[in-house]
């Protein structure tokens, strides 16, 4: 008695945090809360400056703490990483720290085109959110230098959310992941400088949409903990195990779970704020929501349906192949339509989001390296996109309508050649990143016995190259426009965001042996 | 089967100096890429870059060619560069460094060296010099990495890469509408043949798993006939379709709108000899299918005798140069087709060929230079008083392509012949007798051209007071290259020096020793009929053409004339069997596809722009409307995930 009581003593005791562990996150919820103090301390001139240092410091500290936390738990353990951590409810294993890397990275190259600042004077954020748009401060406002700077902090907390997204072992601890990572999201979509309405609307609808989705996710977990009595995902896995029988309850929270997750992701038939966002946000953030969002979302998807449901996979399989058809096909048959490039990659986005499925329904670890795979070649090659588009310029701002790209080609070569090399990867052209993560999904998905999936997958690929090359045509075989837009010279941060974004995408085409074999090594849950 | 045993294909890995063969191919690329990529500001230096780099790849080239004569094995390959997504997908890209690739990359960069010497003063007033030699250093790399990769694939690569270099020098006068056509010409035949090529590679892929040449030459013996038979006639068309032979031959003359300096290297010495390549490379397939052989051997005769016959009949100088290459690779895919011994004969003609047409088609860039580019041989006349260098290198040329000894055309064109008479059966006597024609018809035609252009009295037009030669940056070429049509033919079948070298790549097969090889005909026979053949053509055309000819065409008194004046009707014929039936079939097509496929190809775009269309509505901006669409989205989940699991 006295024994048992000392144990019990002990294992109270016990719940070690692994700060070590946690530090990627600690340093970019750091970083933000600085960012805030700077709001409240430093000079309005002095800001921007400021701002772009703590954030793009505070991004690389953490990456950099990511890639020693990967080698040092390489370097200790052999082969396989993972500490669970905060008893239980974090767990920093190989997908973890993958996915981790990858948000770090992504979110300093967005940063950098948030803090861009050359291609309009004040940058693509508003002056002053506060004012109505269209009144006549809002007008004198417009050309001021000046722009919120309070989207640094507002993008680090988001990223922090992400990161703790795909770590959270604990659905409790996810949800409260999901909403750090929107919040801020919701708000940075209304903060553009030009078509202030427009991006305000995206925000409301953003944020309207996104609560409903979390009101899904939230009864989800009421149900699964009805359930399982726990709600950390290795506690369900268990209960799942011990109690074979048929459960409503499980059922239909399972259901209700990943409708909130696949809303995040923006897979269809939870799709349609997918275009109106992506266009009515600020270029910056939707190049940040398209790439990283993706990322963190398809992370707790996989941790999800891997750790907790694995023993009733044949039940949300056929299910997930469903939902991964209808986006694939969706998404392309309606970018062949599209005349807004911003909405054009917003419905690609969508279509990409049924390809990453492919691989998650495999439900081998092919399956979860080629996903992971997937989701670094097509953030990277996505970001250079959107850094692209920023950059096609007339008086109005961005001139994203396609009309306004014919004859770029013959106008600025230089552009039009990256930008053509950027939609033959989303088109998936060999020695491009897109042909490989294609090839790697749909080969294991085809190895998991999803060979139906494959081919409709290589439809929707076909269908979705005609609005891609279409772009190409417009820019090389058509007549420029009268007065068209102007390509505006990028500054220094776009210019290596862009730079990075295509060298990745070339470079995991030309070789991506060595990036496969990372995201092989990464591809176990712990559970 | 000639070569019953199988091939042991063994290449080593490079090492030492070889392991920097790529650099071959980079410097020109890089030369054609800086030249494109700088634009106009890389017009005061950008011909020196492009010979430079050429000039740079032919001492690689000599380099490297030493240090495989002294290596053991030599085929040496040269991984670069390996594509892998998952264990069942692999694509290797590399090159093989052999004898055989090693005397193309010699001739490769060495003749391409002195044109682009050449162009120099040959283009030095055209505003699009630098463009030129973009151009040309595009088509060196291109041309090398056909001849260099390891892989079926590498010589695909290479292969268009050398057709969009052509495209672009023979429409490199773009405003002229002959031009264009002709550059459309060459594409469109060249389609044709690449469509074989393809295929060819589709079914060694399907067949083998692999287009590398050393699993495909190891694995001829795992093919069916009917396949080995299949794969070689789809090369042999993609052969056709590049070297200029029937029935794809008709482009090649138009290609003559190009530049001359264009028409020396591409379509004389290096690119329409990849054909001849191509059928010597795959020896070990053609070995294993007779049909193969057969076809190979047909095609170039049949073509040897149409290019001497129009060439007998044409009066532009560069065209009747142009029918000469066609009917002198005609030789080389004769002597291919024929196979053993022979192919070492095909590829010292080729070399050789290299040599003296480069330099007649030079000798003719010159007469053009100075004669204010006409091309009518009617209105030459006596010129080799005035130009001495052009007429002294020109004539070497001649007299090497008619074949008269110790000039290089006779050590390669005789060993053809004999050969060709050495074929069992019939076909060999047949072979033999169109080649021997073709000769002499050879003879007739270039003496007719030598003495029409150089000798007789002026029949010039009244704008042309006093031809000049041609400055010494052109002639320097032309000498050098004449100097080879004397002495590179005598050298390389010195003791059977090139067959020897060349042994390792034909498997055995061209190391002869004289006294072993029983002939039909003694060697010394031939020689002799030969020569008989050759100098009857001669005296004949100076007979004839003694006295000059009228300054405009005769009309033609023999049916056999106006059939070879309409280029034995080739155009006509493909007027007729292909364009025209392509057209009522594309009309017929159009038509069906208006009324029936629509519904399916047509339709199925239309239907995914209609869907698109319709489905776009669903996308109607009000917020309320996508709840709706995500809550019933959620119930179809739901219900889902319960009818999976209950039905």
């Amino acid at each position: 008695m006295s024994e048992q009581l000392i144990l019990a003593a002990d294992k109270i005791a016990a719940p070690s945090i692994s700060y070590w562990a946690l530090l990627p996150m600690l340093i970019l919820l750091g970083a933000a809360t600085v960012g805030v103090l700077v709001e409240a301390f430093v000079p309005r001139s002095a800001r921007h400056p400021v701002q772009v240092a703590v954030a793009g410091l505070g991004l690389l500290a953490s990456l950099v703490a990511v890639v020693a936390l990967a080698v040092g738990d390489h370097a200790r353990t052999g082969t396989t990483f993972g500490i669970k951590t905060a008893p239980n409810v974090v767990v920093i294993d190989g997908p973890a720290l993958l996915l981790q890397g990858t948000i770090a990275l992504l979110g300093l190259i967005s940063v950098l085109l948030i803090a861009e600042r050359s291609l309009e004077p004040g940058g693509p954020f508003v002056a002053n959110a506060a004012v109505v748009a269209g009144s006549p401060t809002d007008r004198e406002h417009s050309a001021s230098a000046d722009s919120q700077t309070e989207v640094f902090p507002l993008t680090v907390f988001a990223l922090a959310g992400m990161m703790l997204f795909v770590a959270a072992n604990d659905l409790l601890l996810m949800f409260v992941a999901l909403e750090v990572l929107s919040l801020p999201l919701y708000l940075l979509c209304g903060l553009a400088r030009r078509r202030r309405l427009i991006s305000q609307e995206a925000a409301v609808k953003y944020f309207l949409l996104g609560s409903f989705a979390s009101a899904f996710f939230l009864y989800g977990v009421a149900l699964i903990y009805g359930y399982a009595n726990t709600v950390t995902l290795s506690g369900i896995r268990t209960a799942i195990d011990e109690s074979p029988s048929n459960d409503l309850l499980l059922l239909l929270g399972l259901g209700m779970l990943v409708i909130g997750l696949l809303f995040k992701a923006g897979v269809a038939p939870f799709h349609q704020w997918t275009p109106d966002v992506y266009q009515g946000a600020p270029t910056p953030i939707t190049a940040l929501m398209a790439s990283v969002t993706k990322v963190a979302a398809f992370g707790a998807i996989m941790r999800v349906l891997y750790v907790a449901f694995q023993s009733v996979r044949w039940d949300w399989r056929p299910i997930m192949i469903g939902i991964a058809i209808i986006s694939m096909l969706l998404g392309s048959i309606l970018a062949v339509t599209q005349t807004d490039i911003k909405r054009l990659l917003a419905y690609s986005s969508i279509a990409n989001a049924g390809f990453i499925l492919t691989g998650v329904v495999a439900l081998t670890p092919a399956g979860v390296s080629s996903s992971l795979f997937y989701l670094i070649a097509y953030g990277f090659t996505t970001v250079a996109a959107f850094a692209l588009v920023m950059l096609v310029r007339d008086a109005d701002g961005e001139a994203t309508h396609l009309s306004r790209w014919a004859g770029l080609g013959r106008r600025s070569p230089v552009f039009a050649g990256v930008f053509t090399f950027v939609m033959l990867a989303f088109a998936g052209i060999p020695l491009t990143s897109g042909f490989s993560s294609k090839f790697a999904v749909f080969s294991a998905a085809a190895g998991g016995g999803a060979v139906s999936l494959v081919i409709v997958g290589v439809i929707a690929s076909m269908i979705l190259a005609f609005p891609y090359l279409r772009v190409i045509v417009l820019m090389y075989l058509n007549e420029p426009a009268p007065n068209g837009p102007d390509i505006v010279i990028p500054g220094l941060y776009t210019s290596f965001a862009l730079t990075v974004g295509v060298a990745i995408t070339l470079v995991l085409g030309v070789y991506p042996g060595w990036a496969l074999d990372l995201a092989n090594r990464a591809s176990e849950f712990v559970r | 089967m000639l070569a019953a045993q199988p091939l042991a294909v063994e290449y080593t890995a490079a090492s030492g100096a070889l392991s920097t063969a790529w650099l071959l191919i980079a410097l020109p690329a890089l030369g054609a890429v800086v030249l494109l990529l700088l634009g106009r500001r890389a017009d005061k230096w950008g011909h020196l870059l492009g010979c430079a780099t050429v000039g740079i790849s032919f001492v690689l080239g000599l380099w490297y060619f030493f240090t495989l004569r002294g290596l053991g094995n030599r085929s040496v390959s040269l991984d670069l560069y390996t594509l892998i997504i998952s264990g069942n997908f692999k694509v290797n890209a590399g090159l093989l460094y052999d004898p055989l690739s090693a005397v193309f990359v010699l001739l490769i960069t060495g003749v391409g060296f002195l044109i682009h010497v050449y162009s120099v003063g040959y283009m030095k007033d055209d505003p699009g010099r630098r463009r030129f030699f973009a151009y040309l250093n595009l088509f060196v790399a291109a041309m090398l990495l056909l001849v260099l990769g390891n892989s079926f694939l590498g010589l695909y690569f290479g292969w268009e890469g050398v057709g969009l270099a052509s495209y672009l020098l023979i429409a490199f006068w773009y405003y002229k509408p002959e031009a264009a056509t002709a550059a459309k010409k060459a594409f469109i035949m060249n389609r044709v043949g690449d469509v074989g090529l393809a295929l060819a590679i589709f079914i060694l892929f399907a067949t083998l798993g692999s287009v590398s040449y050393q699993d495909v030459f190891s694995g001829v013996g795992r093919m069916s006939t009917t396949t080995v038979t299949a794969v070689t006639l789809l090369l042999l068309l993609g052969a056709c379709g590049k070297s200029g032979q029937f029935p794809l031959q008709a482009w090649l003359p138009d290609a003559m709108e190009g530049p001359t300096p264009v028409s020396a290297l591409i379509h004389a010495a290096t690119m329409v000899t990849a054909g001849v390549y191509l059928i010597a490379r795959a020896n070990p397939l053609y070995n294993a299918s007779h049909t193969g052989q057969l076809v190979v051997c047909s095609i170039g005769a049949i073509t040897l005798l149409i290019g001497c016959i129009i060439g007998c009949a044409k009066d532009d100088i560069k065209r009747i140069l142009a029918y000469s290459t066609v009917s002198q690779i005609g030789y080389m895919f004769l002597a291919v087709g024929l196979g053993g011994g022979a192919y070492a004969a095909g590829i010292l003609h080729l070399l050789t060929h290299g040599f003296f047409k480069a330099g007649l088609f030079l000798g003719a860039g010159s007469v053009m230079h100075g004669m204010k580019d006409q091309v009518n041989i009617r209105r030459f006349g006596g010129l080799a008083k005035y130009m001495p260098i052009t007429a002294a290198t020109f004539g070497i040329g001649y007299l090497a392509i008619i074949g008269i000894p110790p000039l290089s055309g006779f050590f390669s064109k005789d060993p053809i012949i004999e050969h060709a008479f050495d074929r069992p059966g019939w076909t060999g006597w047949l072979f033999g007798g169109i080649a021997l024609v073709g000769a002499g018809l050879t003879a007739f035609y270039m003496t007719r051209l030598m003495v029409l252009t150089f000798f007789g009295k002026p029949r010039w037009t009244e704008d042309i007071k006093h031809p000049h030669e041609s400055p010494p940056s052109m002639t320097v070429a032309m000498i050098v290259l004449a100097v080879g049509s004397v002495a590179a033919g005598g050298l390389l079948a010195f003791h059977n020096a090139l067959a020897n070298w060349l042994n390792p790549v034909f498997g055995g097969a061209t190391e002869q020793t004289p006294a072993e090889v029983a002939h039909k005909i003694p060697a010394l026979a031939v020689t002799a009929l030969v020569l008989v053949f050759v100098l009857a053509g001669v005296a004949l055309a100076v007979v004839i053409f003694r006295e000059g000819t009228a300054p405009q065409e005769q009309p033609a008194r023999s049916v056999l004339v106006r059939a070879a004046r309409a280029n034995l009707y080739a155009d006509a014929f493909n007027e007729a069997v292909f364009m025209r039936p392509g057209q009522w079939l594309a009309r017929a097509l159009v038509y069906v596809d208006n009324r029936g496929i629509d519904g399916l190809v047509n339709g199925l775009a239309a239907a995914v722009g209609g869907g698109s269309a319709r489905l776009r509505r669903l996308q109607t901006g009000f917020v309320r409307s996508y709840a709706l669409t995500m809550l019933g989205g959620a119930f179809l989940v739901v219900a889902a995930l319960l009818v999976v699991r209950l039905g």
